[in-house]
């Protein structure tokens, strides 16, 4: 039945076209221009709208950068952070500029010479001087940036493992969660490969390893402010993406080597929640979650959590069904915080023999 | 020299009109490239409603994720249940939509339509080369065509590891369920589609190299001939490592052999492979992938470059600078593969070779921009679909390509990788652009190929619709990319931290949903000027070029008697002699058949 319905309603919907159409014709007088190629009418209606459209366009532009201000991410929590960010910014102002001029002048011209019967194009062919011109300023702004890239990225990729006192810490990724492990006293990973995996080793560390006892294995990322953290990365099963878009970081997390990258918290995540951008857009969300509340209760669904903010770490190289929901929370603290914090946890060593006394 | 082999050309050719055709060799297995590109054109755009009707209805599934659309059951079927989309189907809908549109919508689609079309016809020959390698052509495009639709039937669903199927994703069943059949069927259709690829380029670059007609040199080609001549040249040299690529990946799927995988272990078991690397298998794809960004964007380029100067009754502003464009960015096209993969975890030091070269990328590209401006300015704009369609493409072109300065550079992709700002980026400056150069090709050579007129006014609502839904799906989703959104999440209300930008998301399917119905007013133009338009005189926009100074019916060999003879480049329009009148008078173009007139200086381009 429905089908047939429907059946009916696409048959009648073409049967209203077709009628159309029809219509459309009849309209027209018999002296109308029907050859299909635009006149001056078409040129002049089409090249004012051509205006019209840039200033869709700059109003559209506008709109966005008021409106959506506040998806902007909040400042940079690491230290190499604030670099990318004004490198963004330099980038940002750059590029807009060059937007608004050169969309500026492509309407504005179909606008300005819409064609007329009684014009005359201009033979204009070529102009050296012209030409060389834009394309010279392209090159020098371009090797500007380049070069402030280039100097931005060797800074963030150099990962030197001597440098102060970095945390070593192995990021683990598998179909669909993270895992983290921390390197213990001795400041050192032990082995793993996923051939050893077995029982409670889900991570597949080698139990012959003696640097791997200490290892402390997490599911909830804690992090000192202001030390520099070094992350080794591992995959179990297949591609993941480590990002950590409140610290400007991300990773792809390769089975079969180990990948890495490293940087330094500043802001503590008690710092960021109470900042003023924020406490408003935490603000905005929870209004937004209780609308949609108050409509899941009357459909008899549960109420969705009031929202409060932690840093996190997602993943972001398609993996699978569940990609869109493997994540892990990251906690920034004060030194003491994170002590107290990891003394609580087991090491690898303990867990085992937890297990074997069990 | 080229000119004395299209001459011995003629005589093989003349036989031709004295076969009887049949129904079967005129419209199905045709060798005569008119009929095929028409081909190519049908079914690029049965393919582009396939692959448009899905991303709406991943959009659909973006902006409404807890709601229930008995639309997804009755598309869907078992992955939608209930009117709740599966999200293993929506990685498949992602994946398809992108494959779709990438190869068989953009490259054979465009590329392969207008290819066809006006090589002969603008260079004056009477067919392509081989006209039964064009025809093979053709027919191996549609057979994987088929079994790529095919594979949306597959039990687990189709590929849906996304359309850069990186292993181990797509080479491991167990890791998802559409890496079974459905990723094998995808192999199968693509290693089809790049044969299919190659006789079509080796085709196009023969044709262009020995065929053109006297008088034809190469400085004298219009700009759509040189950028099909190297878009042809840039897929010979990039489409066989895809298929090397995709050959390993089937040989690690079913054979056992480690080229892509290591250390695994998958649904409670090791995997024996071992010293694989999916990095690899990105190198390779990648280095197909970025040049296949300008197989699917200079064909357009070209195209709009030819409709811009018989639209602005002036020549193309900086004709050697543009080719000049063309040729770096096809060079320069082959070096820059390694930006996408900057975070993959590739030595950093790749990185930065990488960057400076797809910086470099944007010289040529702002040159061209830059001209085609030029060539707008004091001209004598004659507004038609296919100049909107243009001047469309050159907006979104210099919109989506300055977000490319973002992207390109490897220290701010690391923020923005993988992102909506990517997704963004992409669709406006390859995506639409390449869509609007199909659409401004679809109406400037439509009299040609149909010999009928398109519903000017359609195309003028067909036009604004697109331009203004275009932007506002893609502009505001840059917003929500900057705000650390990923892309390929099937809903993104695990995280909270993404709540306020679900009114954004609608706000974008809401547009998207629009620009949408919108190209059914273009289908419906389409479809209904080929049976009803009203007829075309021989060359309605006043055009230079060769293909219209052919008879336009249905015949073998494009022009009857001699193959015209060529004496000017075919930018002379409202070219003036000394004494400030008309070449001819009271016409103000010149065909490029037309030998220099008395008082009239060639131009040294």
């Amino acid at each position: 039945m429905t089908v047939f319905l429907t059946i009916v309603v696409i048959a009648l919907f073409g049967i209203t076209l077709w009628q159309m159409s029809k219509i459309l014709k009849l309209s027209q007088a018999k002296d109308a221009d029907t050859s299909q190629v635009a006149n001056d009418k078409d040129n002049n209606i089409q090249g004012k709208l051509m205006l019209g459209f840039v200033l869709f366009l700059y109003l559209l532009t506008i709109y966005c950068f008021v409106q959506y201000r506040t998806f902007f991410l909040p400042e940079s929590a690491s230290e190499h952070g604030v670099d990318y960010d004004l490198l963004m910014l330099i980038s940002m102002i750059l590029i807009m500029f060059v937007q608004i001029i050169t969309q500026g002048l492509l309407h504005f011209f179909s606008y300005k010479y819409r064609g007329k019967k009684e014009n005359k194009a201009l033979f204009f062919a070529d102009n050296d001087k012209l030409e060389f011109i834009w394309t010279i300023i392209p090159v020098i702004v371009l090797a500007g940036l380049i070069i402030y890239g280039l100097f931005t990225w060797t800074d963030i990729m150099n990962i030197d493992e001597e440098d102060g006192d970095p945390l070593v810490i192995e990021l683990y990724a598998y179909q669909f969660d993270w895992r983290a492990r921390y390197s213990g006293e001795d400041n050192e990973l032990g082995k793993a490969n996923v051939r050893f995996i077995e029982g409670i080793n889900t991570l597949g560390l080698d139990v012959s390893d003696s640097y791997g006892k200490d290892d402390k294995i997490v599911n909830e990322l804690h992090l000192p402010v202001n030390r520099k953290v070094i992350f080794k990365m591992r995959s179990q099963d297949i591609l993941h993406s480590a990002y950590m878009p409140f610290f400007r970081a991300q990773m792809n997390v390769v089975p079969g080597m180990i990948t890495e990258f490293s940087y330094t918290p500043t802001i503590t995540s008690e710092e960021m929640r109470n900042s003023e951008f924020m406490v408003e857009k935490v603000a905005t969300i929870n209004k937004i979650r209780k609308v949609k509340s108050k409509k899941l209760v009357a459909a008899g669904d549960e109420a969705l959590d009031e929202y409060t903010f932690d840093y996190y770490l997602l993943c972001n190289k398609i993996c699978g069904v569940s990609h869109y929901n493997m994540q892990m929370k990251i906690i920034v603290e004060s030194e003491e915080d994170y002590e107290t914090w990891l003394k609580t946890q087991p090491t690898f060593g303990e867990q085992l023999s937890a297990q074997v006394s069990n | 020299m080229s000119a004395h082999q299209g001459d011995n050309h003629d005589h093989g050719h003349d036989d031709h009109g004295h076969h009887k055709e049949t129904f079967i060799t005129k419209y199905i297995f045709s060798q005569d490239h008119k009929m095929i590109s028409k081909q190519y054109l049908i079914t690029g755009l049965i393919m582009g409603i396939i692959g448009i009707a899905m991303s709406l209805l991943f959009r659909m599934q973006l902006a409404w994720p807890d709601h229930q659309f008995t639309i997804y059951e009755v598309l869907l079927g078992k992955f939608g249940a209930d009117g709740i989309m599966d999200p293993g189907i929506y990685l498949a809908l992602v994946t398809i939509h992108g494959t779709i549109m990438v190869f068989f919508v953009l490259t054979a689609g465009l590329s392969g339509t207008f290819s066809n079309l006006l090589i002969p016809l603008q260079i004056g020959a009477r067919d392509m080369a081989s006209g039964f390698l064009n025809m093979i052509s053709y027919w191996l495009f549609f057979l994987s065509s088929v079994i790529m639709i095919l594979s949306l039937f597959a039990e687990a669903g189709p590929a849906s590891a996304g359309w850069t199927v990186y292993p181990p994703l797509s080479a491991l069943p167990q890791a998802i369920g559409g890496s079974g059949m459905g990723m094998t069927l995808w192999l199968v259709s693509m290693a089809i589609f790049i044969a299919s690829s190659l006789l079509g380029s080796l085709n196009y670059i023969v044709t262009v190299i020995n065929l053109r007609t006297k008088g034809m040199s190469m400085t004298r080609l219009p700009l759509t001939i040189w950028a099909f001549f190297v878009t042809a040249i840039i897929g010979v040299v990039s489409f066989p490592v895809l298929l090397s690529a995709a050959l390993l990946l089937i040989m690690d799927r079913g054979f056992g052999t480690s080229f892509y995988l290591s250390d695994i272990y998958i649904a409670g078991e090791v995997l024996h492979n071992q010293g694989g690397s999916p990095v690899l298998f990105e190198h390779l794809f990648w280095f197909l992938g970025h040049p296949e960004v300008y197989i699917v964007l200079l064909p357009a380029l070209g195209i709009t470059s030819e409709i811009i100067a018989t639209n602005a009754r002036k020549p193309i502003f900086g004709y050697r600078a543009m080719v000049a464009s063309i040729l770096a960015i096809a060079f320069l096209s082959t070096i820059v593969w390694g930006h996408h993969m900057f975070i993959s975890g590739m030595n950093p030091f790749l990185g930065s070779v990488f960057t400076f070269t797809t910086l470099l990328i944007a010289i040529p590209s702002a040159v061209k921009a830059f001209n085609y401006i030029t060539t707008l300015w004091k001209g004598n704009l004659q507004l038609n679909p296919a100049m909107l369609f243009s001047i469309g493409l050159v907006s979104t072109f210099i919109t989506g390509g300055l977000t490319g300065i973002i992207l390109g550079d490897s220290t701010l992709d690391i923020n923005v990788h993988d992102t909506y700002f990517v997704v963004a980026h992409f669709h406006l400056v390859m995506g639409i652009s390449a869509l609007y150069g199909l659409f401004a090709g679809v109406y400037h050579w439509f009299p040609k190929m149909y010999g009928k007129m398109m519903n000017k006014n359609l195309g003028y609502v067909h036009f604004w619709v697109t331009a203004i839904g275009a932007y506002g799906v893609f502009f505001p989703m840059h917003f929500i990319g900057m705000a650390g959104l990923p892309r390929r999440y099937y809903t993104n209300s695990a995280f909270p931290y993404f709540d306020d930008l679900a009114d954004t998301n609608v706000l974008i399917t809401v547009f998207a949903l629009i620009t949408g119905a919108a190209q059914l007013v273009f289908l419906y133009n389409f479809i209904s000027s080929i049976f009803y338009g009203k007829k075309t005189i021989q060359n309605p926009w006043k055009s230079n070029t060769l293909e219209w100074t052919a008879p336009i019916e249905h015949m073998h060999g494009n022009w009857h008697g001699e193959i015209p003879h060529v004496y000017r480049w075919p930018y002379d329009y409202s070219k003036t002699k000394e004494n400030g009148e008309y070449v001819i008078a009271g016409q103000d173009f010149v065909p490029q058949t037309l030998p220099l007139q008395e008082g009239e200086e060639e131009m040294h381009h």
